[in-house]
């Protein structure tokens, strides 16, 4: 038994027994519907602008890029200007690439070792495909979230449901990304387990968010396709959190409670996790910076002066040797008086 | 030390993990993996703390009674100071894309070589020590404590990273194991745990100017014998100058290829491409002995020792009066001048921006550190037509080129290299795609790794690059591996010894200076290394009778 995951997952159930109890039994519906939303909001607002900030505050005292091209250099000579930037625009599109198509990441092989031995490089390509599936997955479930605190509903928001819901499978239309969304996190679980390397590896902060947004998407499926939710209150709940004057309507079911509280976690953990990659690979020095230290000055605000061998010194030292061997010195050596 | 019929020991690895959690799984110091420690004198020398004699596999380190609080102030201290080493403790997802990407994790199949993992070292203690969550969590958070055990985990482990970044270029958000290590390493030296192998040329390096200790009467002995040498081959003498005042451009080179074969023809190469620009073009260039060092240790002990040691370079350029510096072919020496020099030692507003007095070319890739690269040099003369070239004398040599980590992944001198290559010699192969330029397999001695008593990690961390070597040996003959540094020069002959027996090892500058046609010289029937320049399956008569041939 793995307890990593073992643990993040009771804790997922935990919560899911905390909202059901909390709901069905005490009857917090104020609680999980408003109060805890709020606070989590805080959290992660605050959160986030100070490990950003805190970051931020270390200073970046050499420029250290990660060179993936050819440098600048003598003209006929082919500049990689994007995987071996050196103007500010080389760096944007280098960034962009990797934060909207992940491009590091697209560089992935496996290695195999066989016979001989010899070794081969397989491609491998399924880690970066299924991110990139989640990750936009999970953008768009969010924006089609708007949907509940937006009255009339954006007609751009109307255009993007359309699209997801382009394989239409009776009613409601199936949303793709929620699926996606859902295939995709169970991939990046299994995984985590099924190869040798990667349990290995693997924390239990590496489950919990893995459970908590399979959780988040189960509830959500649920709530769409099959045990139907009281969908007019929690769009009223929701624009009423969002205009600062939040109801709690009658007859949401506690399905709703449970993921809204699944949410609220989710985003409360976010700025204390490894979640904090997202803004973390705006400020990645290898990534950020361009490879220009050879004809542009870096300057290091801590840089401070170090005790050197100074020449001088050096001379001092060899200064007959040096001249014996014909070496020009900057001291001629002293002249010994014959008594 | 390795067996050396054991190779299908790599297959016998696995890469399995052990059964218990990597936090449980005590270290174990294996013979032919770990490197000796730092003996004091080393240390005493450049005032780095806690000088003792120790080894690292006794119980008792000596360390300080605070060693603790030491190491926990110096994370602090670097948190705050680097960027980097707070953003790369943060953001790391454990998705494995590095994993599989390092030299020594698939040499060795060792778990804890896998880049995230060796990170996770570090980032475990950080958890445990800094953040609040990895406080009350403990193990459950990913977090521990600093104990003793850790400790003799991180000095095993960081000294098992050639820190060649390799692993950057595959991770998502760019997290640099080596920033890690090198971050990791500085904090070991706050309480005197070091290599003797790093510790050594360092004191060197300050004291004579070069790593290898050689004083400069001695420096100038061993040039005055490779020039006798050059002259049995040549019938040229390349008399060099050394420490020469107002001459146009200073030469730094590492001292290694001073040393040892078969980097000692790679220095001849120099001598003699720079007696060649003196002759034909009455290019000024000198060597100096008090800065005979390119490449700095410093790097794999502290940032701050890499700017002490690296200020010789300025400084002696501003002695001399010179123009600008030529530097020659090195791994981790074009790292420190291409990412940190400037920003430590700078500015060098003393020089000029350098311009090739003999093409008009300026190198406005160098204009701040006013620090040009030998292949950079090499490639504006050659497309200038302003060396006199006969690729047919390296016609012997089928080669291959192994780009070293640095240039590569800390400054991308990826064609240059190529180019001059090419212009030098008739028969050039690539290895795989996967094995060279930004993905270029390390040497597995990078970061002072080079000794004698690690040599079964060595040649671990030295498969992937002896397999590809290999593959392009049986493929196409290949016997000649090229590279462009001098620890590969040092380190790669092993190596290959091992791993691709039928392969010789050489700089970039030995092939130019064979092939270079020096004014004056003798018919030339052997190559620097007195091997006859005609392949083996030709006649020399045949050979010189080719269409291909230049008439001489």
């Amino acid at each position: 038994m793995n307890q990593k995951y073992m643990y993040s997952l009771i804790a997922v159930i935990v919560l899911i027994l905390i909202a059901y109890v909390g709901v069905e039994a005490a009857g917090l519906q104020v609680l999980f519907g408003i109060i805890l939303p709020y606070i989590a909001v805080l959290i992660f607002i605050a959160g986030f602008v100070y490990r950003v900030m805190d970051w931020a505050s270390s200073p970046v005292p050499f420029s250290i890029p990660s060179t993936c091209g050819q440098q600048k250099t003598l003209s006929w000579i082919k500049h990689d200007k994007i995987d071996n930037p050196t103007t500010t625009t080389g760096v944007i599109i280098r960034m962009m690439l990797e934060i909207l198509l992940f491009r590091s990441l697209f560089r992935n092989t496996k290695f195999a070792l066989n016979e001989g031995p010899k070794i081969s490089y397989v491609w491998e390509k399924w880690l970066w495909l299924v991110s990139l599936a989640f990750h936009y997955s999970f953008l768009v479930v969010l924006i089609r979230h708007l949907r509940f605190f937006l009255e009339p509903v954006p007609v751009w928001l109307q255009w993007l449901e359309e699209v997801d819901t382009f394989f239409q499978l009776g009613l409601p239309g199936l949303f793709l990304t929620g699926a996606i969304l859902l295939g995709a996190t169970t991939f990046l679980f299994l995984r985590r387990i099924y190869l040798p390397e990667m349990r290995y590896i693997s924390l239990a902060a590496d489950y919990f968010p893995l459970f908590l947004i399979i959780s988040i998407a189960i509830t959500g499926i649920l709530m769409r396709y099959f045990t139907k939710v009281y969908i007019v209150g929690v769009k009223e709940l929701a624009i009423g959190l969002a205009s600062f004057h939040p109801t709690i309507p009658d007859g949401i079911g506690v399905l709703f409670y449970i993921h809204l509280l699944l949410v609220s976690v989710f985003f409360a953990y976010f700025p204390f996790s490894k979640l904090m990659h997202m803004p973390g690979i705006f400020l990645s020095p290898t990534r950020n910076l361009a490879n220009n230290t050879r004809f542009k000055r870096h300057i290091n605000p801590w840089n401070y002066p170090v005790e050197t061998h100074t020449y001088e010194e050096y001379e001092d030292e060899f200064r007959e040797k040096m001249i014996g061997a014909g070496l020009p010195v900057e001291k001629e050596l002293p002249v010994v008086e014959k008594e | 030390m390795i067996n050396p019929n054991s190779k299908e020991r790599a297959l016998e690895l696995g890469h399995k993990p052990p059964k218990t959690d990597w936090m449980d799984t005590p270290t174990v110091y294996k013979e032919g993996i770990y490197c000796y420690a730092a003996k004091p004198a080393r240390l005493e020398y450049v005032s780095l703390p806690n000088p003792r004699d120790w080894s690292c596999t006794a119980e008792d380190w000596q360390l300080p009674e605070n060693w603790k609080e030491i190491i926990l102030e110096g994370m602090k201290e670097r948190l705050e100071k680097y960027r980097t080493f707070k953003i790369f403790m943060d953001i790391c997802v454990r998705c494995g894309a590095c994993a599989d990407k390092c030299h020594f994790f698939i040499g060795t199949g060792d778990p804890k070589n896998m880049p995230v993992l060796r990170a996770e070292l570090i980032r475990s203690v950080y958890r445990g020590e800094f953040t609040t969550a990895g406080k009350i969590l403990g193990r459950i958070g990913g977090g521990r404590k600093l104990t003793l055990d850790v400790l003799k985990e991180w000095w095993y482990y960081l000294f098992q990273c050639t820190e060649c970044r390799r692993c950057s270029v595959f991770c998502p958000y760019g997290i640099d194991t080596a920033e890690i290590t090198i971050i990791g390493r500085e904090l070991l030296n706050l309480i005197g745990l070091n290599i003797d192998w790093i510790a050594a040329p360092v004191a060197f390096c300050y004291r004579t100017g070069n790593h290898m200790g050689i004083q400069p009467h001695a420096y100038v002995d061993m040039l005055d014998f490779f020039t006798d040498e050059i002259e049995n081959v040549t019938g040229v003498r390349c008399q060099q100058t050394f420490n020469k005042k107002g001459a146009d451009i200073l030469f730094i080179t590492p001292s290694g290829d001073v040393f040892g074969d078969p980097g000692t023809y790679t220095c001849m190469g120099y001598m003699i491409v720079i007696h060649y620009l003196r002759e034909v073009y009455g290019l000024d260039i000198t060597w100096s002995t008090y800065a005979s060092e390119g490449g700095n240790f410093g790097l794999f002990t502290s940032h701050e020792m890499m700017k002490r040691l690296n200020a010789k370079m300025y400084a002696e350029a501003k002695r001399l009066g010179v123009k600008w510096i030529l530097g020659g072919e090195c791994g981790h020496m074009w790292r420190v001048i291409n990412q940190y020099m400037d920003t430590m030692n700078g500015p060098a507003d003393f020089l000029e921006e350098p311009v090739n007095p003999i093409t008009g070319t300026k190198f406005e890739n160098a204009k701040t550190t006013k620090m040009v690269h030998i292949t950079e040099f090499l490639s504006d003369l050659i497309i200038h037509g302003k060396l006199n070239l006969d690729p047919n004398r390296n016609d012997r040599l089928k080669n291959t080129f192994h780009d070293s980590c640095n240039p590569a992944r800390a400054m991308g001198i990826l064609e240059e290299p190529r180019y001059v290559i090419k212009s030098v010699c008739n028969n050039f192969y690539e290895m795989p795609r996967n094995t060279i330029r930004e993905q270029t397999f390390c040497c597995g001695c990078g970061s002072g790794l080079n000794a004698g008593e690690d040599m079964e990690l060595r040649l671990a961390g030295g498969m992937p690059r002896g397999n590809a070597v290999q593959y392009v040996h049986n493929k196409h003959g290949v016997n000649n591996l090229i590279c462009m540094c001098a620890i590969d020069r040092a380190v790669l002959p092993a190596c290959m010894g091992y791993w691709a027996p039928e392969v010789d090892v050489s700089g970039i500058n030995e092939l130019v200076a064979n092939a270079l046609i020096l004014p004056g010289e003798k018919e030339k029937t052997v190559n620097l290394r007195d091997e006859p320049i005609w392949p083996k399956d030709v006649e020399p008569d045949e050979f010189y009778k080719r269409p291909s041939f230049p008439g001489r």
